[in-house]
């Protein structure tokens, strides 16, 4: 058995039923495949778990932080719904796209960085929130993101 | 009465997430109380203290509980909604993180209530801090043998507002695409797994101990007779000190904005006041004296739904405000029912096209009528959602929505505060980009 499926049982020992298991064993997949599962982490989850590769494809498919397509090895998220966006979150955005010279959505050439705008990240408190690698920052304001973006480039 | 914080009790002066804090001062109390209390007395205190349901639709957690089916030969499941994703919703994340063993307590109570083994606290997946908090306090609540013979599994979602209805949150912890189910069955019939399931949200869970430990009707005097308690009301956009505020209920709106909130910042002034969330309808500055209770706000036209009040400024054009929220639902459609998957992504097109200045007379009828065909006819809330509030905004906005045809574009001339906000459903490849036909 490899690591990840002996990872992936564990999980789904928590669980009545192993299906329930889906969604811990993709994000382990996910982990192991450097931030996106490609068609061979689907069939190990699915092996895994008893499950089709395309079962799986469908499920990950349905939630946003499963990714299906190669992103960056830095991750940033910056909210852009309501509460982030009365106080400026499209200027935070912008301020992102300016200094990793690419638009929402995308990746950087050298595969450094991906940028995305996210809904409701649940720091409505401290807006604008920005989710770096999973990790929230906030508030940002428009002048803190080339700090942020050295620090990433700087550290591994 | 002078009861102002339950939830968040003492978490300012102390590190609550250590449980020999959370034992000093009290803590699980209540659960060594309610252990040595039949079952059937815990859902009688939760029935006296009229405890409503501080996820959105404040259904009283006691009649719930009382729902559930008994003698089926099935397991009893307890599942936590901790999926806060509710636009301007951020409660539940603080007190999981500065109060996990509140909520661990709570969910003990409840399930010795229910007489459940089985606890899932389906926990938002973007919460990642979250998870690492909750995750040592439950260690260390199975190491200082306080689960007994309870099982309490960390279930983390992946990203998707869907999942905090109650049945789309099953399909989901079943290992499915958290699409809704059709009801009935009701979960308190066949929820998880098909048995008899209660699911509650974090802070009405989390309030769980007190009801037990001061009693039912104790907790029934705090605040307006209908809807008893505190609520954590999460304040945030154009105002000076947003955050979360532990309050009774009935608190005055003007008194949460302006006296705990510092009121406006830049000399702006108050436009307009979402209440309970982006899929709870808006009040304007004349509504400011309406008090924050589930009844009161239902009188005022609007809906107290998870208590996440937004601020909005006279800066901020309310055909972009619709626009940008209708985003968010269409984004968050699961796609089962035509009506929503349609509708949601029919209003952005509409809107988009009145913001753009493109739109004929006839597009804003259409706007209305396309809300029309949507309220009430979908599967679950999210369309309600999605077009209850346009067509508020629609209505006590109707001159600034008018102006945009008249004026062939948006008034605010590019100096709105919410101008070119990019939405996240524009980065897939099934963006609303397609012209209407209408």
């Amino acid at each position: 058995m490899t690591e990840l499926a002996g990872e992936i049982q564990k999980a789904a020992a928590q669980y009545p039923d192993s299906r329930s298991a889906v969604l811990p064993a993709l994000r382990l997949a996910q982990e192991k495949h450097g931030g996106w599962l490609p068609p061979e982490a689907l069939r190990e989850v699915g092996d895994a778990l008893g499950l089709t590769p395309a079962y799986c494809q469908a499920v990950a498919s349905f939630y946003d932080m499963f990714q299906l397509q190669p992103v960056g090895r830095h991750l940033v998220e910056v909210c852009t719904n309501l509460s982030c966006a009365l106080v400026g979150a499209q200027q935070v955005l912008e301020a992102f796209e300016r200094e990793l010279g690419i638009g929402p959505g995308e990746t950087t050439e050298d595969g450094e960085f991906t940028l995305r705008a996210i809904e409701c990240a649940g720091g409505c408190g401290k807006a604008v929130v920005v989710s770096v690698d999973e990790h929230y920052r906030e508030p940002v304001r428009p002048e803190d993101v080339p700090e942020i973006v050295k620090e990433l480039r700087g550290g591994d | 009465m002078g009861i102002d914080e339950i939830t968040l009790a003492h978490a300012d002066e102390r590190d609550l997430t250590k449980l020999a804090e959370y034992e000093e001062i009290g803590g699980y109390k209540a659960l060594a109380k309610a252990r040595k209390l039949k079952p059937e007395k815990i859902v009688e205190e939760l029935l006296a203290s009229n405890l409503r349901g501080r996820g959105g639709a404040g259904f009283p957690m006691g009649r719930k509980a009382s729902f559930l089916a008994k003698g089926t030969g099935k397991p009893t499941y307890l599942c936590v909604n901790a999926d806060e994703s509710e636009p301007g919703t951020f409660k539940d994340r603080e007190i999981m993180l500065r109060n996990p063993h509140r909520l661990i307590e709570g969910c003990l109570i409840t399930a010795h209530g229910i007489e459940s083994e089985h606890v899932f606290i389906y926990l938002r997946g973007e919460y990642r801090d979250v998870f690492e908090v909750m995750r040592r306090a439950l260690e260390d609540a199975r190491k200082a043998k306080l689960l007994g013979d309870v099982t309490i599994v960390l279930h983390r979602g992946a990203g998707a507002y869907i999942c905090g209805e109650e049945s789309a949150l099953l399909e989901s912890l079943e290992g499915r695409r958290g699409q809704p189910r059709p009801r009935p069955p009701f979960p308190a019939v066949s929820g998880l797994y098909g048995s008899p399931t209660l699911i509650n949200n974090v802070q009405t869970v989390a309030t769980v101990p007190v009801v037990i430990e001061k009693g039912g009707e104790w907790y029934a005097k705090i605040g307006p007779e209908p809807s008893p308690g505190t609520v954590v009301f999460s304040l945030s956009g154009n105002v000076v000190r947003p955050g979360n505020y532990e309050l009774e209920l009935g608190t005055p709106l003007r008194e949460l904005i302006f006296d705990l909130g510092g009121g406006i910042p830049d000399g702006r002034e108050l436009k307009a006041i979402i209440p309970g969330g982006s899929s709870t309808t808006v009040m304007t500055p004349d509504q400011l004296d309406t008090n924050l209770d589930f009844n009161s706000v239902a009188e005022a036209g609007s809906q107290l739904g998870a208590a996440a009040v937004i601020v909005i400024d006279d800066r901020a054009c309310m055909v972009q405000l619709a626009l940008r929220s209708s985003q968010f639902y269409m984004h968050e459609s699961c796609g089962k029912c035509t009506p929503c998957r349609e509708g949601t992504r029919w209003m952005v097109q509409l809107l988009a096209k009145l913001e753009e200045g493109r739109a004929d007379q006839h597009e804003l009828d259409l706007l209305l009528s396309v809300c029309d065909r949507m309220l009430g006819k979908c599967l679950c809330a999210l369309g309600d959602f999605a077009a209850g509030p346009v067509v508020e905004y629609a209505t006590r906005f109707r001159e600034e929505f008018q102006r945009h045809i008249d004026e062939g574009g948006c008034p605010f001339g590019g100096e709105s505060s919410l101008e070119g906000i990019y939405a996240p459903v524009e980065q897939h490849a099934h963006a609303a980009s397609a012209e209407v036909t209408a």
